[in-house]
C-alpha cells in the first residue's frame, strides 16, 4: 500500500525545505560571523571557532537517526565546531542534493552524509570536496567522501546476525527467509547479501527462502512480514536487518499467535522499539551499535580531517574523545566496533 | 431538486441487470473476489488462516476511510492532499492522550481525534474557500505545514504499544461473528456517508456543486458552505483514520501516514469518481480502496517481489482511467447514433 510520492510534490518538498534551510542557515552563518566569540564559549578543547559541520541523516524524524544525531552534536560541542542537523523528510535518492549545496554555499568546514543512494549525491559531494569540505560519511557509504565511518563491517553484522540464528536452529538448520528495509540502501543490500553468502558458506542446512522489503514504512514491513509467514510454510526464522522491519516482523508475530513459536524473529533493531517484544518473550535476541556512538565518532573524524590529523590513508590514526584511538582502515573505513547483543537482561538499559 | 441529478443517465431502455453488470461496483467486486480467489489458490493462508482472514478484512479499512473523505472533496472539484498529515497528527495525539491523561475514556479520545481531523480540515477547507486559491495548492501547502507540525513536535518519539489501554489495544484485533469489529465500524461509516450523499439534500448538494459550480451558484448553493462541509468531513474522517491506525498497529511516529493522501486519490478514481469532479459513488469508493488495500497485501503473500508492486498498482490506476474513456467515448458515440437516428 504504498505509492511514491509523485516527483512534483516531492520536488516541491526539497526545494522548500532546502530554501528553509537555506535561509536558516544564512542567519545563523551571518550571526556567526559577527559573534565568531559566542561560539567558541560552548568549545573547551582544541576547537576552532570557525569550525563548522553540517550532519545530513536519511531523513528527519528517524528515531536511530535522532540518535546518531545526538552523539554527533554532543561530539561537534565537544570539539567547538558548530552544528546544524537538516535533512529531507523522504528518503528519496535525490532529496539530500539541496542540503549538500546549502552546505557548501554558507562555507561548512564538513558535512557528513548518511546518503540514500551512493552515487545520487555524488556530484554534490565532488564539488564540495574541490572546495575544501571535508566529507565523511556515516551509517552508509558513497562513493565520493574522505572517510566513511562504519557503525559494523559487512562481514561483522552478517556474522553477528548469522551466529544468532544458527544457534537457535541448531543442528537441523531450516527454512528462512531475509525482511530488508529500502531496496536501494547500499548497506542494507550489502549485508543481506554477505548474510547469504555466509550462510551458503558455513551453514548448508539452512535455505534462504526469500529476500523481501519492507521499504522502512511500518505498514509495509508488517503486510510483508506477513507475506513471509504465511506463503513460506515451513519457514522458521525471519532475520531482518532493518530496525522498522525487526519491529514489524516481531509485531505481526506478537499479534498472530498461530505462528509464535513457530517462526523466530531477529534482526537488527532498536531496544527502546523492541523492549515490548523481548519482554513479552515474542523475540530473544537481537543485535545493533550505538548509534549515538556513531554519530559521536563522525563527528570526531570530521574534526580529525579538518584539522589534517588523518587524510582518509590507511593506517592513518586519531583520538575520538570518549570512544578512544581508531585507525583508519582499507579504503578509508573506520569500523566503530562488533556488533553488540540485545536479550531480556540488557534491553531497557538503553534510551535509544 | 432538479439540480441535484447531475450524472447523466447511463443507459436508457436496458434491464436492471444490465445496468449493474456495467456498473463500476460490479467490476470491482468481481476484480476483489477474483484477486482473493486466485491469492487463496496459490496461498490458502492468505485467506484460510486466523492471521490472513484477519489481514484480508482489517488491512483496508483505514484506506477505506481516508478514501471516503478524499472522494466527497474531488467530487466538488477540489483535492485534498493533506489528509495523510492529518492522520499522523491524530495518531500520535490519540496516543500522547492515553499515555498522558490517566484513564481517559476511550470514546473521548476517539472523539478528540475526530475533532482534531475536522479542525485541520476547516483550517484547509477556509483557505480555500475565502482565498479562492486552487484547493490543490493550498492542500499541498498544509500536507507540509501539518507534517512539519508533526516533525516538530513528536521528533524521534513513537508510539508504544505499552501507552495504549488494553480494551483500545484489542480493538484492533477483536472479531465479531468472525469478522473484525474495526471492519464492522468502518461499514457503519460507509453506510452513513453514503445515505448521506444519495439521499441527502446536502450531500446531492455537493454533487452539483462539482458538477457545474456556475449552475450551483445560480441556482442558490453556497459554494464557500460546501466546500469547508466536504473539507471538514475528509479531515474528520482522516481523524478518524488515524485512530484505526493506532488500534491497528499500536505504533505510531512522525512519518506515519505519509504518501496516503495519493493512495486515496487512487483509490477514489479505481472507484470511479471523475478527478473533474461532479460524479462518483461512495461505495464505489470503499470498493475501490478495498481493492487496492487487497493488492498491497496479496502481492507479498503470492511472492511478488516487492520493486514491482508499486508498478502493478499503478498499471490498475492507469487501467481505471483508461476503462473510463473508453465506456465514456463509447457512451458518447451511441447517445450520438441514437439522437440521429430519432
Amino acid at each position: 500500500m504504498r505509492f511514491t510520492p509523485s516527483g512534483f510534490s516531492r520536488k516541491t518538498l526539497v526545494i522548500s525545505t532546502a530554501a528553509l534551510a537555506a535561509t536558516a542557515l544564512l542567519l545563523t552563518g551571518c550571526a556567526g560571523g559577527s559573534g565568531t566569540a559566542s561560539s567558541t564559549d560552548g568549545g573547551s578543547a582544541g576547537g576552532g571557532g570557525d569550525s563548522s559541520i553540517t550532519v545530513i541523516p536519511k531523513s528527519l524524524g528517524n528515531k536511530y537517526f535522532e540518535a546518531s544525531d545526538k552523539g554527533a552534536a554532543a561530539a561537534a560541542d565537544e570539539l567547538g565546531m558548530t552544528f546544524k542537523e537538516v535533512g529531507p523528510t523522504a528518503t528519496g535518492s535525490a532529496d539530500q542534493v539541496p542540503f549538500i549545496q546549502t552546505a557548501i554555499q554558507t562555507g561548512q568546514k564538513a558535512i557528513a552524509i548518511a546518503a540514500n543512494d551512493p552515487t545520487a549525491v555524488c556530484n554534490d559531494l565532488s564539488q564540495a570536496q574541490s572546495q575544501g569540505v571535508k566529507v565523511v560519511a556515516y551509517d552508509t557509504d558513497t562513493d565520493c567522501r574522505d572517510v566513511f565511518v562504519n557503525q559494523a563491517t559487512v562481514d561483522g553484522v552478517a556474522e553477528g546476525l548469522v551466529k544468532l540464528t544458527a544457534d537457535h536452529l541448531g543442528d537441523e538448520g531450516g527454512t528462512i527467509a531475509i525482511l530488508s528495509g529500502g531496496a536501494n540502501a547500499a548497506n542494507l543490500n550489502a549485508w543481506v547479501d554477505a548474510i547469504q553468502a555466509l550462510i551458503k558458506k558455513d551453514h548448508p542446512k539452512i535455505t534462504v527462502a526469500k529476500v523481501a522489503y519492507g521499504d522502512d514504512v511500518d505498514e509495509k514491513a508488517y503486510q510483508e512480514a506477513q507475506g513471509l509467514m504465511q506463503s513460506i510454510p515451513d519457514l522458521k526464522a525471519i532475520i531482518a536487518p532493518d530496525t522498522v522491519s525487526v519491529k514489524e516482523a516481531a509485531h505481526y508475530l506478537s499479534d498472530t499467535p498461530e505462528y509464535q513459536g513457530k517462526v523466530w524473529v531477529t534482526g537488527l533493531g532498536l531496544p527502546s522499539e523492541m523492549k515490548d517484544y523481548v519482554d513479552s518473550g515474542i523475540v530473544e535476541q537481537f543485535g545493533l551499535w550505538n548509534p549515538e556512538d556513531l554519530g559521536y565518532l563522525a563527528s570526531y573524524a570530521a574534526d580529525a580531517l579538518i584539522k589534517g590529523d588523518i587524510t582518509g590513508k590507511e593506517g592513518d590514526t586519531f583520538t575520538a574523545g570518549k570512544l578512544g584511538d581508531y585507525t583508519v582502515g582499507a579504503d578509508g573505513e573506520i569500523v566503530l566496533g562488533p556488533l553488540f547483543v540485545f536479550n531480556k537482561d540488557n534491553v531497557g538499559d538503553f534510551s535509544f | 431538486m432538479s439540480v441535484t441529478h447531475t450524472v447523466p443517465p447511463i443507459e436508457t431502455g436496458r434491464s436492471g441487470l444490465q445496468k449493474l453488470l456495467r456498473a463500476r461496483e460490479s467490476g470491482l467486486v468481481v476484480l476483489i473476489v477474483a484477486l482473493i480467489a486466485v491469492t487463496a489458490a496459490i496461498q490458502p493462508t492468505f485467506l484460510f488462516s486466523d492471521g490472513g482472514w484477519r489481514e484480508l478484512l482489517r488491512q483496508p479499512t483505514i484506506l477505506i476511510l481516508i478514501a471516503l473523505g478524499e472522494a466527497i472533496v474531488i467530487i466538488t472539484r477540489n483535492i485534498d492532499l493533506s489528509i495523510g498529515s492529518i492522520l499522523c497528527l491524530s495518531t500520535y495525539t490519540s496516543g500522547w492522550l492515553f499515555a498522558n491523561v490517566e484513564g481517559i475514556p476511550i470514546v473521548l479520545v476517539v472523539l478528540i481525534g475526530v475533532a482534531l481531523g475536522a479542525f485541520l480540515g476547516l483550517i484547509n477547507g477556509l483557505l480555500v474557500a475565502f482565498l479562492r486559491v486552487p484547493s490543490l495548492v493550498i492542500t499541498l501547502g498544509t500536507l507540509y505545514a501539518y507534517r512539519g507540525i508533526a516533525i516538530l513536535w513528536i521528533g524521534p518519539h513513537f508510539i508504544r504499544s505499552s501507552w495504549l489501554p488494553p480494551e483500545f489495544r484489542a480493538l484492533g484485533t477483536m472479531q465479531w461473528v468472525g469478522i473484525p469489529v474495526l471492519l464492522l465500524l468502518v461499514l457503519i461509516v460507509v453506510l452513513i456517508v453514503g445515505w448521506f450523499m444519495t439521499s441527502r439534500r446536502a450531500g446531492r448538494d455537493l454533487y452539483a456543486l462539482g458538477s457545474n459550480p456556475e449552475a450551483a451558484k445560480l441556482f442558490g448553493l453556497s459554494e464557500r458552505r460546501l466546500t469547508l462541509n466536504a473539507f471538514v468531513t475528509s479531515g474528520a474522517l482522516a481523524g478518524l483514520g488515524g485512530l484505526v491506525y493506532l488500534s491497528i498497529y499500536a505504533t505510531g511516529d512522525a512519518r506515519v501516514g505519509t504518501g496516503y493522501e495519493l493512495e486515496a486519490v487512487a483509490a477514489a478514481v479505481v472507484g470511479g469518481v471523475a478527478i473533474v469532479g461532479g460524479s462518483g459513488t461512495i461505495w464505489g469508493v470503499a470498493l475501490g480502496a478495498f481493492f487496492l488495500a487487497t493488492i498491497s497485501s496479496a502481492l507479498p503473500v503470492l511472492g511478488v517481489p516487492s520493486l514491482w508492486q508499486q508498478a502493478i498498482v499503478g498499471i490498475f490506476i492507469v487501467g481505471a482511467i483508461l476503462l473510463d474513456r473508453v465506456l465514456f467515448l463509447s457512451r458518447t458515440r451511441r447517445a450520438k447514433r441514437k439522437g440521429s437516428e430519432s
